[in-house]
């Protein structure tokens, strides 16, 4: 039995994926273990639903290796379609059906035992806010409800991964709460793998983040752990009145690689933004305050400034575009 | 074949709560009965040669060429156009299964649609009162053919579903296919070109395969082993054509 909790939830190694001679996705590894929450993002045409629909055996791969829970799913693909759930792009649905019916058929054809199926449907049904439509035909439902009828498909059989692509897209704020808490809810129990353009959403859902771009993986770790690696830096702002003369070359000798980046117009009062930043990691906002009441100046207020996902998104698809425009094989692909 | 039924028993249920089956069902009836009446006083006017039931099963075709694309066309082209197709082949069902799930179904439906003409004769029999208008060898004979020529028929209309995502595409495909098999092969047969001796296979071939020529031996009394095997092995041919379209179409999505 090649089924042991040692075995990671999604195991992908070397994958390639090419369309009539367009590589979709080039040379992507990475591992997912059990019971994470892990976030893919990557801008539009970057290779995510290529890889979500290999992994769920929907495409082949053209070489790597994939498996789920140590199924190979080139080799054992009923295997693997019985340890997913997955929720395509755009969420596509059968027009011409109630919310209950279609749970029914889906639940069958996943094979959930007769016997369970009406207590597991009343109980996805429940966890996704939907006991109000479950008469209801979905052609007529609102998007967001929906989504939900994809939300609650992909989890009814409650497979070990749930693949989502693009989960929250169209919804509105109090939706997209209710979603994150719902897929917050599956941690531990279930490794979750979602697509996501809102950054936010996958911040604070998602344990961990692959940032892919052109088929290839760019930047992988934690939220924070991207921040460091991508960025690089923090930044600070402080709104200050005063001499600014021997300003840069005190706060250079207080804190090590500290800089002014830029600093603006003084406002009427003669308070002035200056934008700071420095190499070093630690916090430096304290010896920056002292810095700056002994050269005499009047602060106003200091800020640190927290990079969020979106500045690293931008930053590592940036870097990942420079690093192709330098790449002359693949010159005039982008 | 475990979610063979599932998918059969879903697609049966598509079929029966979906308008335009009732609206297919009633405008077939409503053809079939009123042809039914134009035999019928036909007879009253003058004795005929055949039975009505020979007459009656003659003018297969028209429904044959209406319905089987109007049962048809949906099945497999709008799974694709939905992009629902994603969601059933990525539960563990095989592409076989749906392919022969949603052809039972269709093929189910089109059986009841012809089983309900079958009302048409009753009437007949309950008030007419001349047996002789009434012979069950034609109407056995007829039946049996609809039922094993709508085998070929309705997998000819599964194939063609499975080729395009546009529904009219595949329906309009559907009914060229069909004219194409059932004029094209009375015309073939009387075509003076193919009386050649060079050409004598070809015209062996196109002697095998005129569907008029077996509907006629069917309601004679005579089911050929031969006739049921060019529907059966063409059913099988278009089914598995229909596994591979939908499967190529995925390679190449």
């Amino acid at each position: 039995m090649p089924e042991t909790p040692e075995q990671p939830a999604i195991e992908v190694s070397h994958l390639v994926k090419t369309y009539a001679g367009v590589t979709a996705v080039n040379d992507i590894s990475f591992t997912v273990p059990r019971g994470e929450i892990i976030g893919f993002l990557g801008p539009n045409g970057a290779g995510k639903s290529t890889t979500m629909r290999i992994l769920t055996g929907y495409l082949p791969a053209t070489s790597g290796k994939v498996s789920i829970c140590g199924f190979r799913v080139s080799d054992e693909p009923d295997a693997v379609k019985r340890r997913i759930g997955y929720m395509p792009e755009n969420n596509p649905l059968p027009e011409d059906m109630r919310v209950s019916e279609y749970l029914y058929f889906r639940g069958r054809l996943k094979e959930v035992p007769r016997r369970k199926l009406g207590s597991r449907i009343d109980e996805v049904l429940e966890l996704c806010d939907l006991k109000r439509v479950r008469h209801k035909i979905i052609g007529k439902l609102s998007k967001g409800f929906r989504q939900r009828v994809g939300i609650a498909e992909s989890v009814l059989a409650e497979p070990p991964v749930i693949i989502m692509d693009e989960p929250t897209i169209g919804l509105d704020p109090h939706q997209i709460l209710i979603v994150r808490d719902l897929i917050a809810s599956l941690r531990g129990r279930m490794t979750v793998l979602i697509s996501s353009h809102i950054l936010p959403e996958i911040e604070m859902t998602c344990d961990r983040v692959l940032i892919i771009n052109q088929g290839r993986i760019v930047a992988q770790g934690t939220p924070a752990e991207l921040r460091r690696e991508v960025l690089g830096q923090s930044a600070y702002e402080i709104d200050a009145a005063g001499p600014m003369g021997s300003l840069p070359f005190v706060l250079g000798s207080i804190v090590p690689g500290l800089s002014v980046a830029s600093e603006g117009p003084p406002d009427d009062l003669g308070f002035r933004k200056i934008k700071l930043k420095t190499i070093s990691d630690e916090d430096a906002g304290e010896a920056i305050l002292r810095a700056c009441l002994s050269e005499g100046l009047r602060v106003r207020a200091l800020s640190r400034a927290r990079p969020t996902l979106e500045d690293v998104f931008l930053a590592a698809t940036r870097r990942s575009w420079d690093a192709v425009a330098e790449d002359p094989k693949d010159r005039g692909r982008s | 074949m475990k979610h063979y039924f599932t998918i059969f028993a879903h697609e049966v249920r598509m079929l029966l709560v979906s308008p335009s089956t009732y609206i297919a069902g009633v405008a077939f009836l409503a053809l079939m009965g009123f042809m039914f009446t134009g035999i019928l006083e036909q007879y009253s006017t003058a004795p005929q040669v055949d039975s009505p039931a020979t007459v009656f099963f003659k003018v297969y075709f028209l429904p044959v060429i209406f319905m089987v694309p109007l049962l048809t066309m949906k099945c497999l082209a709008d799974e694709r156009r939905l992009g629902t197709i994603e969601t059933l082949l990525t539960t563990p069902v095989t592409t076989t299964e749906v392919v022969l799930g949603k052809y039972s179904a269709a093929y189910l439906l089109y059986i009841a649609f012809w089983a309900s003409t079958s009302g048409l004769f009753y009437i007949l029999k309950r008030f007419a009162g001349d047996p002789r208008l009434i012979d069950p060898g034609p109407i056995v004979g007829g039946y049996l053919f609809i039922a094993i020529s709508g085998l070929l028929f309705i997998s000819i209309g599964v194939f063609t579903s499975s080729l395009s995502r546009n529904q009219s595409v595949a329906g309009i495909l559907c009914t060229v296919i069909l004219i194409g098999i059932i004029f094209g092969g009375r015309y073939l047969g009387s075509v003076s070109w193919l009386d050649r001796e060079s050409l004598a296979p070809l015209k062996d071939a196109v002697a095998y395969a005129q569907i008029s020529q077996h509907f006629q031996d069917f309601t004679r009394g005579v089911v050929d082993t031969r006739e049921l095997l060019f529907y059966l092995s063409g059913t099988v041919l278009a089914l598995i054509f229909s596994i591979l379209s939908v499967e190529a179409k995925l390679l190449h999505s």
